[in-house]
């Protein structure tokens, strides 16, 4: 690849790196990510790999923008609402950055399609706002030998952990989705709106280590945060061999869709508003 | 009594003691929710009645969170 001056210019605090350099920097460009839900998490990841200039930023994401989003999802604009959010975010993306090619798919990710939708990407980034969607990304990403960056946010906390085929998934954590509405969602309890800036770029941070081998990736380690004592601890894991995905004896072999994703939905079409 | 480490920090404990046990000392808030961890690995939730806690154990209690988000 054959980066144009201009390039050169705008990539060139990449470049400057060591660990990146021209090199590091062509993998980035070549380099195809799917972020799942361009909500609170998906929002700083858009942009700092669009910034970066990730070749091929793929966005998923069924929902329309509310004026509720706009306190932490920070691509999109006032003049957003009602606009599907993949439309905000790829209209953004190409302000940020015109050499990106954005993919949308204004969907949910359902059984049906995700192995399909991430089998053309490097790495998925879960920023998605439910379990039965962590879940499937996670049972998509070890059926399909994906790497992903799981992350989580509520009230202060967040938590995020990056699974490459063979180290710790998220199910050798938690084996099971909560039953629904047993554990509150932001929508539910809240979450400070700078939270998933602190998230999200941690998240873009491990794709792009990713992309160019730099580091060592939060593999096998959950790295959690309360932003009230700005704590941040990692909790070192290990691949369970008694995983109901990713273990020896592999309970889960095909995708599932959870009942809560069903609710979901029916309670949208119903009209609820979408907090 | 064990010294044994809970979420990161020492706790000096009585024992026996179970992780059921553990989880109702230190307050868990909906333990039916956490999720535990017993030196590195995994626990599966019926067996945190009758898995006793030793001397220079390590356990983390981790909680789902769910949000995104929406």
């Amino acid at each position: 690849m054959d980066f144009t001056e201009e390039q050169i210019h705008r990539y060139s605090r990449h470049i400057l790196l060591q660990d990146v350099g021209v090199e590091g920097q062509e993998k980035i460009s070549k380099g195809k990510v799917l972020i799942a839900g361009a909500g609170g998490l998906g929002a700083p990841v858009a942009f700092y790999l669009a910034a970066a200039g990730v070749g091929t930023i793929g966005v998923i994401d069924g929902d329309t923008v509310d004026l509720s989003n706009l306190q932490r999802q920070i691509i999109h604009f006032t003049q957003d609402v009602d606009k599907p959010k993949v439309l905000s975010t790829k209209e953004k993306i190409n302000l940020l950055n015109p050499d990106v090619n954005v993919i949308t798919y204004h969907t949910l990710l359902t059984s049906e399609n995700a192995l399909e939708i991430i089998k053309d990407y490097d790495f998925i980034v879960d920023g998605t706002d439910n379990f039965p969607a962590k879940f499937l990304i996670n049972d998509a990403c070890v059926i399909g030998g994906k790497p992903f960056s799981h992350g989580g946010i509520l009230r202060f906390d967040g938590q995020t952990l990056t699974h490459v085929p063979g180290s710790a998934c998220y199910r050798c954590l938690f084996h099971s989705p909560p039953p629904p509405n047993a554990v509150p969602t932001c929508s539910q309890a809240g979450v400070l709106g700078a939270i998933a800036g602190m998230l999200g770029t941690i998240q873009a941070t491990e794709a792009l280590k990713y992309l160019t081998g730099v580091g060592e990736l939060l593999t096998n380690r959950l790295l959690a945060f309360n932003a009230k004592t700005m704590t941040f601890r990692t909790i070192k894991t290990k691949r369970s061999d008694k995983c109901p995905v990713c273990g020896s004896h592999p309970a889960i072999t095909e995708l599932i869709d959870y009942e809560q994703a069903v609710c979901d939905i029916s309670n949208r079409i119903k009209g609820r508003p979408n907090m | 009594m064990a010294t044994i480490t809970v979420n990161g920090d020492k706790q000096e404990i009585k024992t026996p003691v179970t992780i059921t046990e553990l989880i109702a000392l230190n307050n868990i808030a909906q333990p039916d929710m956490v999720s535990v961890q017993l030196n590195e690995e995994f626990v599966n939730r019926e067996d945190y009645k009758t898995i006793e806690l030793n001397d220079g154990d390590e356990i983390d209690f981790l909680y789902f969170m769910g949000g995104g988000c929406r």
